[in-house]
């Protein structure tokens, strides 16, 4: 076990290393950054509200373009360079392979939500901001994005051709992102289970200051189908 | 510590690799060696585990590559084709990453890395990027990375491709030095190559392992029968009627392609390849059947096949010689 871990955390560091010895992370930082800060002084000055609640919706938002830019390369570029060879002939599982890569992703994804950390500071200083609200509605983009982050892993490894994979999350993602307003318009029990399935429809609560376990299990098991999926379409390729 | 056994592999409907069968033990060299597109990196792929065998199986140190394929993973180190390298990496941070994923105890890790680094003369470029660098050292970089945790069992394809002279021989040396306790499998489509490094040569070709002996052997085996390069003047089928019914002839091939129609007007002269017994002169008879045939004998000349002549008959021509002496 402690040998997986150690295998799992090599994967996971070299991956990181890529986003961050590559001009990538630095970009997406600053982008992330301008477009984060744009909305909250504007949301601040217009609405006069100490509340992160909107800015938190707009990260997720933006996260949404961002996160298939992240992941398109994951596996596409494994494939393409003929390191998966290197990765499939080491004493390497799958899943270690794929969850070293997903949590790679997710540190950056944390990393670039750290940096957001001076918009509540913002507040804190001009203010009396609610402290819950802000660290619940953290933990629910973490989990979003993460959800994200999953899914555009999972059509990396569908495909060796990066832009593929970077189309292809996206679509999903915001199929996935506006599938409840199918739910709104077929209604009944078919709409009930599509709005349960939009990604948008789980994030509510959070910035409320409520932590719903319905919701967090929503996206932790959203996560687990997408590493499983990314799992399986490895194993397919060693078998086709 | 190898053993392929029968092994086959189809891509779709074209076959890649038919029933290769071999072993090699610890202490052994085995060179495949084959034209392009023969079926060696398939043989590697499914040897490493990377591609599963249509039929048949792989054992590596024990282990069975699909039943029990981590085991048989950790016993192997591999050097794909194409060096599989990051090029985002240091070359130290590259052969360390490989240490962590194979497996090699974090205690020992340091002196390992040092260890390959300074074996491969990487040690002045341990801090570039391997992005940056020449083919040559990147190909010493995958070596690096084959050899990093010690395996039992090594796999390299084509180690010495795009290296300069003196580093080909200091690889070949250094591969040398590994064999003698080792199993080492390595392909290459350069003869001297083959024949100065490995124990045993099998000959592949269309994905069939068409000879496998010591250099030494396959090269002395056509020298051992004689063999002779005739051309006689005859509708070839006669000829070759007539050829086959010497006593002490083995076997009978045409080797100037028969690109002219087999019942023509006027008998062309045709060359053949004529392999006798051991220890039997068959020129005189040859002489007089076919000057009892009224077909002219125009051109004997005995043949010494060296392994590189070995090496394109049996790759090159549709049914190969049988080198069963």
């Amino acid at each position: 076990m402690g040998r997986s871990l150690l295998k799992v955390r090599a994967l996971m560091r070299r991956e990181a290393g890529v986003y961050f010895l590559s001009p990538m992370a630095y970009v997406f930082a600053a982008l992330f950054l301008l477009l984060t800060g744009y909305f909250f002084s504007v949301m601040i000055m217009s609405s006069q509200y100490i509340e992160m609640r909107s800015i938190l919706h707009n990260m997720v938002v933006i996260f949404l373009f961002v996160a298939p830019v992240l992941t398109m390369r994951l596996m596409a570029e494994e494939r393409r360079m003929g390191t998966e060879e290197l990765l499939m002939t080491a004493p390497l599982t799958a899943f270690q392979i794929v969850l070293g890569k997903f949590l790679a992703a997710v540190v950056f994804w944390v990393l670039l939500l750290a940096a957001t950390a001076v918009y509540p500071i913002i507040l804190q200083v001009f203010g009396n901001p609610e402290v819950i609200p802000i660290l619940t509605g953290y933990l629910g983009v973490i989990l979003a994005g993460s959800t994200f982050l999953a899914l555009g892993l999972f059509a990396s490894s569908l495909t060796d051709n990066q832009v593929i994979a970077g189309v292809v999350s996206f679509t999903m993602l915001l199929i996935l992102w506006v599938i409840g307003l199918a739910g709104e318009s077929a209604g009944g029990v078919t709409g009930q289970v599509l709005k349960n399935l939009s990604f948008i429809e789980h994030l509510q609560d959070f910035p409320k200051g409520i932590i719903d376990f319905s919701d967090v299990l929503f996206y932790l098991s959203a996560i687990a189908v997408f590493l499983f999926l990314t799992t399986r379409s490895l194993e397919r390729r060693r078998w086709s | 510590m190898l053993e392929v056994r029968n092994v086959t592999k189809y891509y779709g409907d074209s076959i890649g690799v038919d029933g290769v069968d071999f072993r090699v033990g610890a202490g052994e060299i085995l060179g495949l060696l084959g034209p392009n597109g023969a079926g060696k990196t398939t043989t590697m792929r499914i040897i490493t585990g990377f591609l599963p065998p249509t039929q048949g199986t792989v054992e590596v140190a024990g282990h069975d590559i699909l039943e029990d394929s981590l085991e048989a993973r950790r016993a192997i180190g591999y050097l794909p084709e194409n060096p599989p390298i990051y090029p985002e990496m240091s070359v130290r941070g590259y052969v360390e990453f490989v240490a962590d994923i194979r497996e090699v105890p974090r205690a020992r890790r340091q002196a390992r890395v040092d260890n390959v680094l300074e074996r491969l003369d990487l040690g002045p470029v341990q801090n570039r990027l391997v992005g940056n660098l020449s083919r040559g050292y990147r190909q010493r970089v995958g070596l690096a990375q084959a050899l990093v945790h010690d395996p039992a069992v090594l796999i390299l394809d084509e180690p010495t491709v795009g290296l300069d002279p003196k580093q080909i021989i200091e690889i070949r040396s250094l591969i040398r030095d590994l064999g003698r306790d080792r199993t080492v499998v390595l392909s290459s489509h350069i003869l001297p190559e083959v024949s100065q490094v490995c124990h045993t040569v099998a000959i592949i070709n269309r994905g069939r392992v068409v000879a496998i002996d010591s250099p030494e052997h396959l090269a002395g085996r056509l020298k051992g029968a004689e063999t002779l390069k005739i051309g006689v003047k005859g509708e070839p089928g006669a000829v070759i009627a007539v050829l086959e019914k010497i006593p002490g002839v083995a076997k009978v091939t045409r080797i100037d392609g028969g690109s002219e129609p087999a019942s023509g007007p006027v008998p062309q002269a045709g060359a053949y390849l004529l392999e006798s017994y051991l220890g039997c002169d068959v020129r005189e008879d040859l002489f007089f059947n076919l000057a009892r045939a009224e077909m002219p004998l125009l051109e004997l000349r005995p043949m010494d096949l060296s392994l590189e002549q070995v090496f394109l008959q049996l790759t090159t021509e549709e049914e190969g010689v049988e080198l069963d002496g």
